[in-house]
């Protein structure tokens, strides 16, 4: 294979891994937008408790990985369900910026305490795969992005089976369409968003304790948050499939864009996407039919 | 006479103070079809809506089969056996007819959540038997033709009926209808009266229903009350109610 190709097949292997990672974490943002109406801007932050908590446990404890992996998701689908228990719920029937304004504080909040406890130095840990690789035709994949792959399509797969067979997954659907008919077909709806809360919650987890590896655990992943934006608004607002096809494309245009165009395109890449598409085509590409039912 | 199905006593609602309903006392006899009648702004849909929990009464008492319903949560009604459809439609617009009416079982029983997620042989069985309930209902609304479609394409007319079929999924004791005949042509409301009439007949629900076309209240009704101002004004008979003078006088506003 010609050193050009093999340099593009890796890149694009890293395009996904990363991409992977903005798609669940887009995945778990839209999920929560769709059934509660509110865009929570704290997501990325509660990646940044989790990945930090992670680190706590693996790097300062000992804590084998999965282990960790396992306790910092039920972390954070507790915090997650008591932020919204506690807080977010309170604002349910206000004006969608009010939404905004409170996630946008709860994520300072969030990232304030991160810096208090754990101290603002960025920090590392080690991985199963951490320097490990594997030769495909020459080729060779850093094994953590080849799990990373296999965990977020194992992720998606299983949240497809939970939303369309089981009881709990209809109710979320049903909702997040008429909370009203929700309720009176016996759905507890308080209760079911603020799990849907736990769930975004969860996934944020799982989205910050493997991109830690492939970045540093820092206040600074938070910003993931706008690169997840970015992909909701160009897969399609308010559709998952969108949500995780927008995902994969900004990672991928984000790796290309750090080879092969001058330097810095590549952190601006995400936004000149988000940008164009709103230009272009403001409903996405799998986007639903703008406007609201009035 | 029997004790009554559901009983409102002294039953008000005030937001701020503006008063929709005081003192309106009222009581559902099991198996009779009631009217609920009167002029716009009496508080007929918010005396359903106080029924069925989506607004909290400001003072009075609700029974229900003697369950206080003032105490019971707005996702409990469903299970208590109250069902209800609204005067603007209040469907899962995205999804198809056969899905809204599957939601309508969603108070029964539907397995381990293990066995939801795997879908194992006694989930599938449970599963046959809600959708042979929904099925019946589709036959008996005649929606088979509409059974996959998407609620968001539907005529108004269809849409009123998949909500009452999604309400006789339930499988209510109690049935409220707020204005089931509002927007349907003469012929949708002479097929609503036939449906009203089984339902009480046949499936043996109870049923209240807020109206404005006296021809669908004539037609089906045992009782009509006529509320004015958030309180009980008449009742009795049809022809009772249309010949009493202080109706007349809330209607033409004398």
């Amino acid at each position: 294979m010609s050193p050009e190709l093999a340099l593009f097949a890796q890149i694009t292997m890293n395009g996904i891994a990363v991409g992977a990672i903005y798609a669940l974490i887009a995945l778990g943002i839209v999920l929560i937008y769709k059934a509660t109406e509110v865009l929570n801007f704290a997501h990325g932050d509660i990646l940044v408790l989790g990945a930090f908590i992670a680190w706590a446990l693996i790097a300062l404890m000992g804590l084998p990985f999965w282990a960790a992996l396992l306790i910092v998701m039920a972390l954070m689908g507790a915090f997650a369900y008591g932020l919204d228990a506690l807080v977010i719920r309170r604002i349910a029937g206000q004006p969608q910026f009010s939404g905004v304004m409170l996630t946008i504080a709860l994520a300072f909040m969030i990232r304030g305490l991160v810096s208090m406890i754990f101290g603002p130095e960025s920090q590392s840990y080690r991985t199963p795969w951490s320097g490990q690789s594997t030769q495909v035709f020459g080729v060779s994949f850093a094994n953590i992005e080849l799990v990373i792959m296999g965990v977020v399509l194992a992720i998606t797969l299983g949240l497809w089976l939970f939303f369309r067979n089981t009881r709990l997954g209809v109710a979320m659907q049903a909702s997040s369409q008429n909370q009203l008919a929700a309720y009176l077909n016996g759905v507890q709806v308080k209760r079911v968003n603020s799990l849907v809360f736990a769930l975004g919650g969860a996934t944020a987890a799982v989205a910050g304790v493997f991109l830690a590896p492939i970045a540093l655990v820092d206040t600074a992943l938070w910003l993931v948050t706008l690169k997840a934006l970015a992909a909701i608004v160009l897969g399609g607002f308010g559709s998952i499939p969108g949500a995780i096809l927008g995902g994969l494309l900004i990672g991928l245009i984000e790796q290309y864009a750090g080879v092969y165009l001058p330097h810095g395109f590549k952190d601006i890449a995400a936004y000149l996407v988000l940008i164009g598409v709103l230009i272009l085509r403001p409903r996405g590409i799998l986007g639903e039919a703008h406007g609201r039912r009035v | 006479m029997n004790a009554p199905l559901l009983e409102l006593r002294n039953v008000s609602l005030h937001f701020g103070g503006l008063k929709a309903i005081s003192g309106l006392s009222m009581t559902v006899q099991p198996g009779e079809v009631l009217a609920v009648i009167g002029p716009n702004g009496a508080g007929k849909t918010s005396m359903l809506n106080l029924v069925t929990r989506v607004f909290n009464a400001s003072g009075g008492e609700m029974h229900f089969k003697g369950a206080d319903l003032r105490r019971v949560p707005r996702h409990r009604i469903a299970h208590l056996g109250l069902a209800r459809t609204y005067q603007n439609i209040e469907l899962f617009e995205n999804a198809t007819v056969l899905d809204n009416l599957m939601l309508g079982r969603q108070r029964f029983d539907q397995g381990r959540w293990w066995q939801q997620l795997l879908r194992t042989p006694a989930l599938t069985r449970m599963e046959e038997d809600h959708r042979a309930q929904v099925e019946a209902v589709i036959e008996f609304l005649e929606l088979s033709p509409w059974r996959n479609a998407l609620i968001a394409g539907l005529p108004y007319g269809v849409r009123k009926v998949v909500e009452l079929g999604r309400a006789l999924c339930t499988q209510p004791e109690l049935l409220f209808l707020d204005e089931p005949a509002s927007g349907l042509n003469p012929e949708e409301t002479r097929d609503l009266a036939f449906w009203i009439e089984d339902i009480r007949a046949d499936l043996g629900i109870t049923v209240v229903m807020v109206e404005h076309d006296m021809s669908l209240v004539n037609a089906v009704a045992d009782r009509v009350i006529c509320m004015a101002q958030g309180a009980v004004l008449a009742e009795g008979t049809v022809e009772e109610v249309q010949n009493h003078p202080g109706v007349i006088a809330a209607y033409l506003g004398g």
